[in-house]
């Protein structure tokens, strides 16, 4: 099977190479215009089927390796350091990207799929299409170079062959593992294929903003599955490294933030260059920016260049990345110059208070979080460079610095959707935002009787400020979103008949782009207040003998037993601990810590109960070594079943705003006829 | 009046960034909470890159002794800076969780307002300077209009200069 996995491996790259070589022939040829004894239509079409070849050839090394790893292959070092016979088979496919040669395997995988879909819609805008998939093929080529030469998964174990394998990294042994890397690389990979068409459009002048429509779909899908993928990220952090938090500013972490802060930029700002032809090198170099943002990323993780707790694999592909990148940069900031006068602009801004301007604040905001974030991860290896000191740079630094950022474009948010286009006057600023402006002042009020005050014992307390600006900016947020629908909503209900539910999802359905757009916000604050609440979280960490007890919250925990148990892959020890609330039982918690036999790696599984008001978090630490007693740690976090409920919101949304609006014609014949409605210019509005 | 006014505004920002400068600045006293809040201002030094005060190793080689000499510093009256500055003098910069506020490590708390500043005050020109196009461009289209309303053959002239200028291409 390596055999056939390697053979896969060097077709995929010769019909990579031909498609990326055929391709910018026969499109340069299509340019010019030059007489030649093939006719360049027909080099662009064996180019675009290339590269649907060579998506076969890179599912047959993937499936290779899928081989290799069902079948205990250990001849191959990548199953011999990833894999092990004892291994849960669900977590034999998580095999195929714990390790730096299969995760870029994946990576090749999925850009192939994503190119296979983008080749067989290519009668869409054929020239456009077949720019696209070159500078696909282009991006392919590199990943396939990597897993053909320095970081190939097929490369076979020299010596006598073990009897089994080192097994999975114990961290990556958790159901969210199976799910959550993939999810990342769709969205990392994804944002390939918007630069592509962004790459492609402007080398070919492409008339108009079709192709922002044409991509419209791959960007906000691939934006849903770097969304999904970031969240589960944190609830795997959250819930298997124990230490009770969910987001710790790693350099990874902030490795799949950037660009999706990038991404959300460049889905607010496209919609400027849809409706007014505006900020067309802007869009341009967002996009360009992402997808430079997603190499660095990987370069971060797998060269080694900052230290992680997630840098699972790492190696000396770093150099091929960092050239790579020069290359890719070269590319962009040539075509950007040549091509500079088809980005001219079509309008202006008119007004400092409007939705065009509320647009570009919003960037700025997202792009100055991307700016921190990356001057965070970066400034170790700068202040090594510079005064030969590494520093550290850790969350109180970004809790400083990225948290105001953070709470000013939460504002936005509210306030962005509330200003008109063009321009805006005073009677309308007052009438749209005396409501929301209302609901943050009563949440102020409100959050200050309940004790959420800034000043605690006569000393100002950092987190509970936040915690009460990111309430009641979230709240003026809500007020205005939601006024927004029931605006629309009643203006329908007066003029069809119907309930006030009913005529929200007319609204809805009629302007899908706006009003998913609006609920992916909606989730957006709910994840707000959610991040909020850790300004209120408690611990407690108690050796507990059988009966004792330790009190946290509401909650009182008594220790009814501790015991030992073991399997073919772990030893673990773990503590039974009866949960009782204001003096009745309510359930049990097993806090449980395991040791993999494989390398001897501990491993902690917290016990968590959650409610929509906190989690009860709990922490097997390990046993005193002098008394055999467990040490536990218990932790009462508010509000983290918001941050999940949120991300929940906000695939909803997204999933709403990628189904087509209802066309007026289709709308038409969705009211009664009697109850025909004229066209409403305030619902047909901006998105 | 002006002038008076613009001394106001200034003692205004004055007081308001010193309020702001006093309240992040202002720590917690008592012991325990001491502990709790420089916990999360080293980092443990065992390679976990967690901070100390959240490291949850059982057994970890970094987190005891560091602990330990955490809660004898503050037994013994030591204040923040001073602990902060013993822990990196023993252990390296690395323990400190953030970058100091003097020296180079100024440079990291700086340059992210420093960015901001700069990008809002540009975009607050460039579409103050966009409107004033708009303005500009509104009205010279309305003139254009004229123009080409009283001659003909200059509009034509026109419209040929630009067929003729006009770029459509690709490489």
């Amino acid at each position: 099977m390596a055999a056939f996995g390697s053979l896969a491996l060097v077709i995929a790259l010769a019909l990579a190479i031909y498609n990326l070589l055929a391709g910018t022939v026969a499109l340069r040829l299509i340019a010019t215009g030059q007489p030649t004894r093939i006719s360049p239509e027909r080099l662009a079409d064996t180019a675009r089927r290339a590269g649907i070849a060579g998506f076969i050839a890179v599912t047959g090394a993937a499936f290779a390796l899928l081989w290799a790893v069902f079948t205990n292959d250990f001849s191959l070092t990548y199953i011999l350091e990833h894999s092990n016979r004892a291994l849960n088979p669900a977590y034999k496919f998580a095999a195929l990207w714990s390790g730096q040669e299969g995760s870029l395997l994946l990576w090749a995988w999925l850009l192939g799929a994503y190119g296979f879909v983008l080749r067989l819609r290519h009668k869409t805008d054929v020239k456009l299409y077949a720019y696209a998939g070159a500078i696909l093929a282009g991006v392919q080529t590199f990943f396939l170079l990597l897993i053909c030469f320095p970081a190939s998964p097929f490369a076979l174990f020299r010596g006598d062959i073990p009897a089994d394998g080192n097994g999975l990294n114990p961290l990556l042994q958790y159901p969210e593992m199976v799910i959550h890397p993939p999810m990342l690389y769709l969205g990392y990979v994804g944002f390939t294929v918007p630069f592509a068409f962004a790459l492609g459009a402007l080398m070919m002048r492409y008339p108009g903003e079709k192709w922002i429509k044409i991509t419209r779909t791959w960007t906000l899908v691939t934006w849903l599955f770097l969304t999904c993928g970031i969240f589960l990220g944190m609830h795997w952090a959250y819930a298997v490294l124990g230490w009770g938090g969910y987001w710790g500013w790693d350099p990874v972490e902030n490795a799949s933030f950037m660009p999706w802060l990038t991404g959300t930029a460049f889905l607010h700002s496209v919609m400027m260059q849809e409706r007014k032809g505006m900020m067309k090198s802007w869009n341009v170099w967002l996009i360009f920016s992402t997808f430079l943002l997603t190499l660095l990323g990987t370069l971060l993780t797998r060269a080694g260049l900052v230290s992680s707790v997630h840098a699972f694999a790492q190696s000396s592909i770093g150099t091929w990345f960092v050239v790579f990148m020069g290359i890719v940069l070269a590319v962009c900031i040539f075509t950007y110059i040549y091509q500079r006068g088809h980005l001219k602009t079509e309008h202006h801004l008119e007004s400092l208070v409007s939705r065009e301007s509320s647009f570009l604040f919003n960037n700025l905001v997202l792009l100055t979080a991307c700016f921190v974030i990356l001057w965070g991860t970066l400034f170790p290896i700068l202040s090594e460079y510079v005064v030969g000191n590494k520093v550290t740079v850790g969350a109180p630094w970004y809790n400083r610095v990225a948290v105001p950022i953070g709470l000013f474009l939460v504002f936005l948010t509210g306030v962005g959707p509330l200003l008109p286009w063009r321009a805006t006057s005073f009677k309308s600023i007052k009438r749209n935002f005396i409501l929301p402006v209302v609901a943050l002042w009563v949440t102020v009020i409100v959050c200050l009787a309940v004790g959420v005050r800034p000043w605690v014992d006569a000393q100002f307390n950092t987190g509970n400020f936040y915690a009460l600006v990111a309430f009641s900016v979230s709240a003026a947020v809500l007020t205005a979103i939601i006024s927004e629908f029931l605006r629309g909503a009643a203006v329908i209900s007066r003029q069809t008949g119907r309930n006030l539910i009913s005529s929200t999802w007319l609204l809805t359905r009629r302007n899908t782009r706006r009003y998913g757009g609006y609920l992916v916000h909606i989730g957006v604050v709910i994840v707000v207040i959610g991040l909020a609440g850790s300004a209120f979280n408690r611990n407690v960490e108690s050796e507990l003998a059988v009966g004792d007890h330790l009190n946290i919250g509401p909650y009182q925990l008594v220790c009814t037993g501790f015991t030992q148990d073991s399997n073919a892959l772990f030893n673990s020890e773990y503590a039974m601990l009866n949960v009782s609330k204001n003096g009745k039982h309510q359930f049990q918690m097993l806090p449980e810590r395991r040791v993999y036999l494989s390398d001897g790696q501990p491993e902690t599984r917290v016990s968590i109960h959650s409610t929509p008001e906190w989690d009860l978090y709990v922490v097997y630490e390990g046993a005193n070594p002098d008394t055999g007693h467990p040490i536990i740690k218990a932790i009462l976090n508010p509000l983290v079943g918001w941050i999940w409920a949120g991300l929940v919101v906000m695939v909803l949304g997204t999933f709403i705003a990628l189904v087509p609006s209802l066309t007026p014609a289709t709308a038409a014949l969705k009211v009664p006829a009697a109850r025909a409605i004229p066209t409403e210019p305030a619902l047909k509005g901006g998105d | 009046m002006r002038s008076r006014a613009f001394t106001s505004w200034t003692r205004f920002v004055e007081a308001a960034v010193l309020a702001v400068a006093v309240c992040l600045s202002v720590g917690a006293t008592d012991a325990n909470s001491r502990f709790n809040d420089l916990g999360h201002r080293l980092m443990c030094t065992c390679g976990c890159a967690q901070l100390l005060g959240e490291c949850d190793h059982a057994g970890c080689p970094g987190r005891e002794p560091e602990n330990g000499e955490l809660a004898a510093a503050i037994a013994a009256g030591k204040s923040d800076q001073a602990i902060l500055d013993m822990f990196a003098a023993k252990y390296g910069a690395t323990v400190l969780a953030a970058p100091t506020t003097h020296g180079f490590d100024l440079v990291a708390w700086i340059a992210p307002f420093a960015v901001f500043a700069a990008a809002l005050l540009g975009t607050i020109l460039l579409v103050r300077r966009w409107s004033g196009v708009s303005v500009g461009r509104a009205k010279a289209i309305a003139a254009g209009a004229e123009l080409a309303a009283l001659d003909p053959a200059d509009r034509e002239r026109r419209e040929r200069i630009r067929n003729e200028t006009g770029m459509d291409g690709g490489f």
